[in-house]
């Protein structure tokens, strides 16, 4: 994935300025910063979400996101779950978006992410863990080659936290190419690649350690 | 594969099932209907001879005040939870979920209108003197009209400040040409002196026209961001 | 710009004050309805260069969709902003004309009502522009723009109908057109084009520069030197 002079302003704010980069497949990538330091911008941009002003953002070989989309997998803070449906009602759902109408696969990527594909309860009463867990199961819905995530961890508890983490280092090694925006960068400091730290909308510093400096 | 007409069905499908689960949306509905009814038989004396005139554009300013309040709960579901962020990153076509959003408004207004018109033919004393029969495509079509341009406009006000006002302070002007239309053939059928086929056929080519206005352009105001 | 535009603001000022003289006095008096008539130099004139500008809106709109060049954007906010104001003037002048002459404000002439409802729909589009967030105003303006300029035709069709089956006072229809009236209507056309066009260079100016401050705004470093924010 690369993005070149990625400009994204919102009116008379910048959220991206000019942010250059490129990043190889296979390895897990944390992004890490201030708030407002745009690394929700740049997921969202990446993702197809958000138009870039400018610049450009080539994904899986390709200057058009919508053609990959089907091979991408976005997950966010909230929970991107109907409250008031099961988690494989929901997974169903979401599912036919990406022409899969197989139940199997949404009970194994419920399962995937150690939760019961039985549970009859809706979504909205999950606690926050298993709801982003749930969410992190629809991401994996059509087996995505890149995942996106942003923030999973916020407010999860730390077994479930735990859970995620573990799987997400088990899919990266199974090839998967993974970004992480979070500010819990200890949860990832033994299985992240790289450390991509962001402020004031571009990119100022990549490391291989989460070197415990200002 | 996409499979585009199932996930419309998928959609829609969906949608009638969470309302019918929750039913918050449905019950506010209908309890608003009768309210509405009542209060124009206040603000319009249903004994006074003017009234059977102009009773043909009451009931459509009636209509159109309960689609305004069901259009605004279109994306109510998909705004809690950013689920939208999930439709839009997913390959499954932009104007599917229009569709399938427009026709569960659709849906909707038309349960409406079924509770809301014989509560006015009862409190006004409704007869119809001229066919009645046309009442079905005038009410299908003129609630099309409202429902294509209402889910669309519901949501290019997602992304504004005050949304429950901007969605009809943009359709109303635009919808003008229908409500005549609508009006003009309710009052025709209501008192028989007038034919309805030139608004019948103004409210098709309005139809044709906006749903593929609306098909073409929803993508760009779905991914406006 | 800046020594070009005097030197137009003066020409187009002569050119009104021409236009104006003609309208005033120089166009015959109108047999039914005396010299009161002679508003319509400024009613239909204002209604021609509305239909301008919107028309250039509504390209403009289409343009910016397609290539989402900034400069199309400035287009047609001008032009909505325009014809608004001269769609405004035919709202006025209408009934100044109405009332002495048929002693009402308003008479739903088929003309004037579809005037009314282009008006609304064009303020909703600035209204639009004002309410959205997240810079998408050119986006949704421009695709409401599109909406509205289909939707006109059928108002103006619907409401001739309907006011064909219901005749009313009809302003600017009574009699047969003067030759000398339709000189003067046309010299007063292309005066308030000029005025529009330059009141529109001008508008078109700010709104660039509007769009390059806060580009410069938006990317300017917040680091400030000796120190990080």
């Amino acid at each position: 994935m690369a993005v070149s002079n990625l400009v994204k302003q919102f009116g008379r704010f910048a959220a991206l300025r000019g942010v250059s980069a490129e990043f190889a497949p296979g390895r897990l990538y944390a992004i890490l910063g201030d708030n407002g330091a745009g690394k929700t911008t740049l997921l969202r941009t990446v993702a197809g979400l958000a138009r870039p002003t400018r610049g450009t953002v080539t994904l899986l070989g390709s200057n058009e996101i919508r053609a990959v989309c089907h091979r991408i997998g976005y997950m966010a803070h909230p929970s991107l779950l109907y409250d008031e449906m099961t988690g494989m009602e929901n997974l169903r759902y979401f599912a036919s978006l990406y022409g899969v109408a197989d139940d199997r696969r949404c009970a194994d990527a419920i399962r995937a992410v150690k939760l019961d594909p039985g549970l009859e309860r809706p979504v909205g009463q999950y606690s926050q863990g298993m709801r982003q867990r749930m969410s992190l199961a629809r991401a994996l819905l059509n087996d995505p080659e890149i995942l996106l995530l942003d923030e999973p961890f916020s407010n999860v508890d730390i077994h479930s936290a735990q859970e995620m983490v573990g799987l997400l280092a088990a899919m990266r090694k199974s090839g998967k190419t993974i970004f992480v925006v979070t500010h819990q960068a200890t949860l990832l400091e033994n299985v992240a690649d790289e450390f991509v730290w962001m402020d004031a909308g571009q990119i100022v510093k990549r490391t291989q350690q989460l070197a415990v400096s200002t | 594969m996409n499979k585009a007409p199932n996930i419309t069905a998928a959609t829609l499908v969906k949608d009638i099932r969470l309302e019918w689960r929750s039913k918050d949306a449905i019950n506010a509905m209908l309890f608003f209907s009768l309210l509405v009814v009542v209060i124009f038989s206040f603000a319009f004396d249903p004994r006074a001879e003017e009234s059977r005139q102009i009773v043909g554009g009451l009931v459509w300013v009636a209509f159109l005040f309960a689609a305004v309040v069901a259009l605004n709960q279109t994306w109510a579901r998909e705004l809690r939870n950013q689920v939208l962020d999930a439709y839009r990153v997913s390959p499954a076509p932009a104007n599917s979920i229009f569709l399938a959003k427009a026709l569960g408004n659709f849906l909707f207004v038309v349960i409406l209108e079924g509770l809301m018109t014989p509560l006015f033919v009862v409190f006004y004393n409704l007869r119809a003197l001229g066919p009645v029969w046309q009442m079905v495509p005038v009410a299908a079509l003129g609630t099309w009209a409202l429902v294509v341009n209402g889910t669309f406009f519901s949501a290019m006000s997602l992304r504004t400040r005050s949304r429950e006002i901007m969605l009809p302070l943009l359709l109303f002007p635009i919808s003008i040409p229908a409500l005549l239309a609508m009006v003009r053939a309710t009052s025709a059928v209501l008192t028989g002196e007038e034919s309805t086929s030139f608004w019948i056929a103004l409210l098709v080519a309005y139809d044709v026209v906006f749903t593929i206005v609306s098909l073409f352009l929803f993508e760009t105001v779905l991914q406006a961001e | 710009m800046k020594r070009a535009f005097p030197i137009l603001a003066v020409l187009t000022a002569g050119f009104l004050g021409y236009a104006g003289y003609q309208a005033l006095f120089v166009a015959p008096t109108d047999q039914m309805q005396g010299d009161v008539y002679r508003i319509i130099y400024y009613h239909v004139p204002s209604a021609w260069t509305s239909f301008v500008f919107f028309f250039t809106n509504f390209v403009a709109s289409i343009v910016y969709l397609v290539r989402r060049n900034p400069k199309a954007d400035a287009i047609a906010v001008s032009a909505a902003e325009l014809g608004v104001v001269f769609c405004t003037i035919v709202l006025v002048t209408g009934p100044i004309w109405a009332r002495p002459v048929w002693g009402i404000w308003w008479t739903w002439d088929w003309r004037l009502t579809s005037t009314l409802v282009m008006w609304l729909i064009y303020v909703s589009y600035l209204v639009l522009r004002r309410f959205s967030t997240g810079g998408q105003a050119p986006v949704l303006a421009a695709v409401l723009a599109v909406i509205g300029a289909l939707d006109i035709p059928l108002v103006y069709f619907s409401i001739w109908f309907f006011r064909t089956q219901h005749p009313q006072p009809v302003i600017g229809e009574g009699g047969s057109v003067d030759p000398r009236m339709l000189h003067v209507w046309l010299i007063n056309w292309a005066a308030f084009l000029c005025l529009g066009g330059l009141v529109f260079w001008a508008r078109y100016r700010v709104e660039t520069m509007q769009q390059e401050v806060d580009e410069t705004e938006a990317l300017e470093s917040l680091l400030q030197p000796g120190g990080s924010r």
